[in-house]
C-alpha cells in the first residue's frame, strides 16, 4: 500500500468487542475471588513496587478483566510477591494467587 | 390483667418504643443499663445532616417517657427467659421484672478501632475516633493534637470496621459517610486555616439532604474527598502522621502527612447481648445482629410471640430511621398485646 505519510491513531477505547478475555477468564476460574473487587486501592496505597515505579497492581488486574493485557505485560514481573496487597485487601482477594495466574497466563497466551 | 411490656434499652429506639406505649395505655418499664438514657446519642454533640444538638431529640424523648414509664437505669439485664406467655428479665442488681411482651432495643457496639492495627488507633497519639471528635465537640474542648498544637492537616477515614473482610464485617455501617461528612465540616468551621481530607470508598449519601450536606461540604467549605482506602498510617518523630492510599481516581499511590486522624468507626453487633439472649434462642444474621422474622412484612417480629426487636439491634441505623423503627414497633406490641393469644 502506497504509504501517504498519514499515521492511524491506535484505538484507545476498551473495546469489547475486540479485546482479548482469554487471560481474564483463565485468572477468574483459577481465582473466583478475583471478582469481588471494589476498586479501594488498598492493594495500590501499600504496594512496595508502587511507591517507585508505574506498577499499579489495581489497575493490572482491572484492565485484564477488561481484555486489555498490555500493562500486564509490560510490568507484571516487577511484583515481589511480598503480599501486602493480600493481607492488606477488605475483600480477601487471594492477590498473590492473581498474580502468579496473570504470570502462568502470560507464559501460555 | 395490665397490658404490659419491658423495653430493653433506653437508647433512642427504645426509649421511642418505651413512650409510645406509654401514650398507648400499656404499662411499661423501662430498662437502661447506663445511669441516664439516651444511649450512644447522649455522647454526641450534633446530628446529622441539619446538625440539630442531639440533646433536643433525646430531651424530647425523656418527657415522653417521663411520667408513666416505669425506669430502671444503670443496672443491665443479665437474663430474658420465656415461659407460659410471660416474659421475665433479671437485672444485675438481682431485680425480676415480668411482662406479658418484651422489646429488645439493646443497640449496638461502636468497632474497637485498634482492631485496624495497621490505623494505628491506640498506638500513635493523633489516630482517634469519630466518636471521639464528637466528645470533643460536646465538651466543646478545641481541635487539638495530643500537645496541643493546632492541627493544619485532619484526614477522615471511612469504613473503618466496615466493608472489611479482614474484621469479619462485611455489611456497610449507613452512617459513617455522612458523620465524616459533618465532621469535616465542623473541624473546618473551628479551624478555618486548616486542610481537611476524607479518604474515601465509596459514599453512600442515600438519605433526604445527604448528598446536599456532601455537596455543601465541598462547595461551602473545601473538604478535598480522596478516593481511596487508607492502607496504612505511620508516625512520624513530631508525632505527625503520615497516610498512604491511593488516589484511585489518578491511579496512583499517594502519601500525605497529617496532624490528625479521624477513624469513622462502624457498628458493631452488641457482645453482652450473647449472653443475655442466650436461653431465647434467637436468630441472628451472618452479620451477627439480630434476624426478624420476615424483614419486610415483619421485621420487629422474632420466633417468639411477644418478643420484639427494634433499632441497631438489627444492624447499623440512623436515628431518624430508629424512631420509625421503633414507633413501628410500638404498634406492633400493642396489637399483640390486644389480640387473643
Amino acid at each position: 500500500m502506497k504509504d501517504f505519510g498519514y499515521q492511524a491513531h491506535r484505538d484507545n477505547t476498551i473495546d469489547f468487542e475486540k479485546n482479548d478475555f482469554r487471560i481474564a477468564r483463565f485468572l477468574l476460574e483459577r481465582e473466583p475471588s478475583l471478582n469481588l473487587c471494589i476498586g479501594c486501592g488498598s492493594c495500590t496505597g501499600t504496594c512496595s513496587t508502587g511507591h517507585f515505579t508505574e506498577f499499579n497492581i489495581r489497575k493490572i488486574h482491572t484492565l485484564i478483566k477488561r481484555g486489555e493485557t498490555e500493562m500486564a505485560r509490560k510490568q507484571i514481573r516487577q511484583c515481589m510477591f511480598c503480599g501486602k496487597c493480600q493481607l492488606i485487601c477488605p475483600r480477601g482477594i487471594n492477590l498473590r494467587n492473581v498474580i502468579l495466574g496473570i504470570n502462568r497466563a502470560l507464559e501460555k497466551i | 390483667m395490665n397490658k404490659s411490656t419491658i423495653v430493653v434499652g433506653g437508647g433512642i429506639a427504645g426509649m421511642t418504643a418505651a413512650g409510645e406505649l406509654s401514650r398507648l395505655g400499656v404499662e411499661v418499664t423501662l430498662v437502661e443499663q447506663e445511669q441516664i438514657t439516651g444511649g450512644h446519642a447522649a455522647c454526641w454533640d450534633r446530628l446529622f445532616p441539619t446538625r440539630r444538638p442531639a440533646e433536643e431529640v433525646i430531651s424530647f424523648l425523656r418527657e415522653q417517657t417521663d411520667s408513666k414509664v416505669n425506669k430502671f437505669s444503670g443496672r443491665s439485664v443479665t437474663e430474658i427467659l420465656h415461659h407460659e406467655s410471660m416474659f421475665t428479665a433479671t437485672l444485675s442488681d438481682g431485680t425480676i421484672l415480668h411482662g406479658e411482651s418484651l422489646v429488645l432495643a439493646t443497640g449496638y457496639d461502636l468497632f474497637d478501632a485498634s482492631r485496624k492495627e495497621e490505623y494505628g488507633y491506640g498506638i500513635y497519639d493523633n489516630v482517634i475516633t469519630s466518636a471521639e471528635l464528637e466528645g470533643w465537640f460536646k465538651n466543646h474542648q478545641l481541635v487539638r493534637t495530643k500537645n496541643g498544637r493546632i492541627p493544619s492537616r485532619v484526614a477522615f477515614i471511612h469504613c473503618v470496621g466496615s466493608r472489611d473482610e479482614k474484621v469479619g464485617n462485611l455489611y456497610c455501617s449507613k452512617v459513617c459517610c455522612i458523620t465524616g461528612v459533618k465532621q469535616a465540616i465542623e473541624v473546618k468551621e473551628a479551624l478555618p486555616a486548616c486542610d481537611v481530607y476524607s479518604f474515601y470508598m465509596d459514599l453512600r449519601m442515600f438519605d433526604r439532604n445527604f448528598e446536599e450536606l456532601y455537596f455543601e461540604a465541598q462547595k461551602k467549605y473545601g473538604i478535598t474527598f480522596i478516593r481511596g482506602r487508607l492502607s496504612e498510617c505511620s508516625e512520624n518523630a513530631d508525632h505527625t502522621l503520615v497516610v498512604k492510599t491511593e488516589d484511585t481516581l489518578t491511579g496512583k499511590p499517594m502519601k500525605m502527612i497529617v496532624d490528625l486522624v479521624v477513624l469513622l468507626v462502624g457498628f458493631v453487633p452488641r457482645s453482652q447481648n450473647t449472653q443475655m439472649l442466650s436461653k431465647l434462642k434467637l436468630i441472628t444474621g451472618n452479620d451477627g445482629f439480630l434476624q426478624p422474622e420476615d424483614e419486610h412484612n415483619g421485621d420487629n417480629l422474632t420466633r417468639i410471640p411477644g418478643l420484639f426487636i427494634t433499632g441497631a439491634v438489627k444492624g447499623p441505623v440512623t436515628i431518624a430511621n430508629a424512631v420509625a423503627d421503633a414507633r413501628a414497633t410500638a404498634l406492633q406490641v400493642y396489637s399483640f398485646l390486644h389480640s387473643n393469644r
